[in-house]
């Protein structure tokens, strides 16, 4: 058995040292994610991000293949989270006039949906016994993954834990968000945009895009300014309460 | 294309400066994202090479959550122990977070609506009985 597995267990362990393997890894399982999710009719159950994140934890646990050597490669993509958050200023841009328009009732819209996304989570959690580590590193989960790790940083929390409950907020946001709206009746792209970026950041945001250009440019807009409120509001709200 | 990388780049860096500077509590990117806005309205269009750079960026947005939620294989044991919380709380708070966000935003755009309706009614208008 040794002696035919041995060899492929070489090249893996050579490869895995090396930037490619988790660089092509990650793009695969994600192209099979998104496939997926086309053969499924776009069905938001089948959301790529899920799909990719099981086959690469499977493939990264199966291989005895620890994150950080994955991350060597994964980094090339995560970094270019940094540009594509700027270039969220384009469809932004498109849509200033009705950014404008709406101002007070988008600000409103975010001050109440900020609250009710940490206040609700951390409600739940407490309710069913979640540890006081859990808790904190619950609450920021709806800002985009950089702001969500200082805050929880800030507010006594596991800043990596935190970076996985944002995704998974986002994947949660971007499967339940569609039948939430419509069972609400909401149709406006802009209202549908704008909650799903303050629910589920940057997942929620690239999920909007892919419906609708305004949804998108709302979307965007809800994730830059939750990042904004959250920082400001949450850190002094658990001074309050702890 | 390059450019327009290029240019994306620099809001980044740009954005990383500002918060390192002020203490803003806020990313760098998305400063950069709030000075490229700027920049676009000042300059009042979009230019295509931007437009297109950012399309391909943003048409593939979702692939770049990718390495950061393979990070949850760090936590699989504290996951582990407190599953239900937290699965009810993140899928319970995405509902009621989505349906007050979007309901808040749909009630105050109508009233904000009608009170202009009302004003243009009987605000500028001079009246008869003026």
């Amino acid at each position: 058995m040794a002696g035919i597995e041995e060899p492929f267990w070489r090249i893996w362990v050579y490869l895995a040292e090396t930037p490619l393997l988790g660089l092509t890894v990650t793009l695969s399982a994600y192209l099979a994610g998104d496939w997926l999710y086309r053969r499924a009719g776009l069905n938001p159950l089948a959301n790529p991000v899920l799909i990719a994140v099981i086959l690469l934890v499977g493939l990264l646990l199966v291989t005895g293949t620890d994150y950080p050597t994955y991350f060597e490669g994964a980094q090339f993509v995560h970094f270019l989270l940094g540009p594509a958050t700027v270039a969220l200023a384009v469809p932004l841009y498109r849509q200033f006039r009705a950014v404008k328009r709406e101002a007070l009732p988008l600000l409103l819209a975010l001050l109440c949906g900020s609250l009710t996304a940490a206040g609700s989570a951390v409600a739940i959690a407490w309710a069913l016994g979640a540890s006081l580590e859990t808790l904190l590193s619950l609450a920021p989960k709806s800002v985009t993954t950089p702001v969500a790790m200082g805050i929880a940083e800030q507010i006594g929390g596991l800043p990596s834990l935190t970076a996985v409950l944002v995704i998974l907020t986002g994947i949660a946001g971007a499967v339940l968000a569609p039948h939430t709206l419509n069972l609400l009746r909401i149709r406006d792209w802009k209202a549908r945009g704008f909650a799903l970026g303050v629910t589920a950041h940057g997942i929620g945001t690239a999920r909007a895009l892919q419906i609708d250009e305004v949804a998108g440019a709302f979307s965007g807009l809800a994730m830059g300014l939750n990042a904004l409120a959250t920082a400001a509001l949450l850190p002094l709200l658990i001074r309050l309460l702890f | 294309m390059l450019g327009s990388l290029t240019l994306l780049l620099l809001c980044q860096l740009l954005g990383e400066v500002a918060v390192r500077a002020t203490a803003l509590p806020l990313p760098g990117p998305v400063v950069g994202m709030a000075l490229l806005f700027v920049g676009l309205a000042l300059r009042g269009e979009i230019p295509p090479a931007l437009a297109e750079t950012a399309g391909a960026l943003l048409r593939n947005l979702s692939l770049l959550f990718v390495p950061a939620g393979v990070g949850v294989m760090l936590h699989l044991s504290l996951i582990g122990r407190e599953w239900l919380p937290i699965a009810a709380a993140l899928i319970g708070s995405a509902v009621i977070t989505v349906a007050v966000t979007a309901l808040v935003l749909q009630g105050a755009s109508r009233l904000l609506r009608r009170a202009e309706h009302s004003a243009a009614d009987s605000g500028p208008r001079p009246g008869p009985e003026d």
